[in-house]
């Protein structure tokens, strides 16, 4: 159904792409008439963080060769490189209760449901429908959201629900005792099967220990620029999803009976 | 009603022009209170020209608006239909309304499809926990009186039939 519906947008594609008349012609102005100070400045910026990131990008040649020995040596899992496609944002849902945006990128595009999206920051989303020329994207702080994410610093392995606010999420079934603290980044852990593991999702903004609740109340802010990102990143994954199954199976994440075990797991799958 | 179907390409313009406002992005604050662009227009033209503008036109527009938002398929299409029922039904009263009178209706009018909206989207497990959604049926009805007036003139100017 949902594979028919997207070609039901091939109707109002060129509605959408008449609202984003404006705005791309906003852009062209101004980036048309940019004066050269500007230019220059923005240049000299981006000089210096290609000269930082190629830095990281040394390190990391040499931690990947290291980590597929290891991994190897384990016997575990492949961890392939990602296919990664450029995609422009062209609508945004008016409804403000569904959080969804629309992208220039379809199935001619190679666009497949429940793909990963992404932007510079973070995880953004996946689609949920996917037309020739466009798709819609369900944001994380989509009140029907999940993630399976982990905590980077102690492994400790949690659900990140969205739940209808911008600038919030929450982890469920945090237990008071659970290893987490406030500024804890939270990566995707890629259980679920939808979404590529190692991500960075969100930061851990608040933790509330109520006695009065049998979980902690924790909140997290998403690291990717949600409302502002105008371009974004498709994640192809070359192996095939683990569970094949209807869009709101993100939720199929790791138990949170195991959640009580969150030191014995950081010593088990956590960082040394 | 005999006469022909004379620059029918207008009532499209418009609804191509509601669909297309209630589409825009807008910052957020503003977004609640989005006028319902679509049924305002829709109310219009059924009141203006019953036996062109119907339920069937409003369940085709309604799935233009569905897809349009990702919503519910046939929500919108379903809401709007009854709009235009209830309207091809007052049509003549209506016409003879004060602005404010109609407006009044609007309001309820459009009330009743924020509610049919709300309740779907409570089905789908996404509907407000506040009346704030109410918010756009009280803004459609300010601008009901200045997009009357409008849509009239344009009518009247092109001859609309």
């Amino acid at each position: 159904m949902a594979h028919y519906r997207g070609y039901l947008t091939l109707l109002v594609t060129p509605v959408q792409w008449l609202v984003d008349v404006p705005t791309r012609v906003w852009m062209t102005v101004n980036s048309k008439i940019t004066d050269r100070d500007a230019l220059q400045q923005e240049n000299g910026r981006l000089r210096s963080d290609i000269l930082l990131m190629s830095r990281q990008l040394q390190r990391m040649d040499d931690l990947t060769t290291e980590n597929a020995r290891l991994r190897l040596l384990l016997n575990g899992s492949r961890r392939l490189d990602e296919r990664v496609q450029l995609a422009e944002l062209i609508g945004v849902n008016a409804d403000p209760f569904i959080h969804q945006i629309v992208i220039n990128k379809g199935l001619r595009d190679g666009a497949y449901l429940g793909q990963p999206v992404l932007d510079e920051n973070g995880i953004m989303g996946q689609l949920v429908e996917v037309g020739p020329y466009t798709s819609r994207v369900l944001l994380i702080t989509d009140n029907q959201h999940a993630l399976p994410v982990q905590v980077d610093r102690s492994g400790f392995r949690a659900l990140l629900l969205g739940n209808g606010s911008k600038q919030s999420l929450r982890l469920d079934h945090v237990p008071d005792t659970a290893d987490i603290q406030v500024g804890d980044l939270l990566l995707s852990s890629g259980l679920g099967g939808r979404f590529p593991a190692g991500y960075p999702v969100a930061e851990v903004s608040e933790i509330v220990h109520d006695p009065g609740r049998p979980f902690a109340l924790v909140r997290a802010v998403p690291r990717a620029r949600l409302d502002k990102s105008r371009h974004l990143l498709l994640v192809t994954r070359q192996e095939p999803p683990l569970l094949d199954g209807p869009i709101a199976d993100p939720v199929a994440a790791p138990p949170t009976a195991s959640a009580p075990a969150s030191s014995g797991s950081s010593a088990s799958g956590g960082q040394p | 009603m005999a006469a022909a179907p004379h620059n029918r390409w207008v009532i499209l313009l418009t609804f191509l022009l509601a669909l297309m406002l209630s589409a825009m992005p807008l910052p957020e604050y503003v977004e609640w209170g989005r006028p319902q662009w679509v049924a305002l227009t829709l109310i219009y033209w059924v009141a203006a020209l019953p036996n062109r503008v119907g339920p069937w036109q409003a369940w085709m527009l309604g799935l233009l608006l569905d897809i349009l938002q990702g919503s519910l398929l046939g929500i919108h299409a379903l809401s709007l239909a009854v709009i235009a029922y209830i309207i091809q039904l007052l049509h003549r009263r209506f016409r003879m309304y004060p602005v404010w009178q109609q407006a009044m209706l609007v309001l309820v009018l459009i009330g009743t499809y924020q509610m049919a909206l709300q309740w779907a989207q409570t089905l789908t497990g996404t509907g407000s926990d506040t009346l704030l959604f109410l918010l756009p049926s009280l803004i459609s009805t300010l601008i009901w009186p200045w997009l009357f007036v409008v849509l009239r003139s344009v009518r009247r100017a092109l001859q609309v039939r």
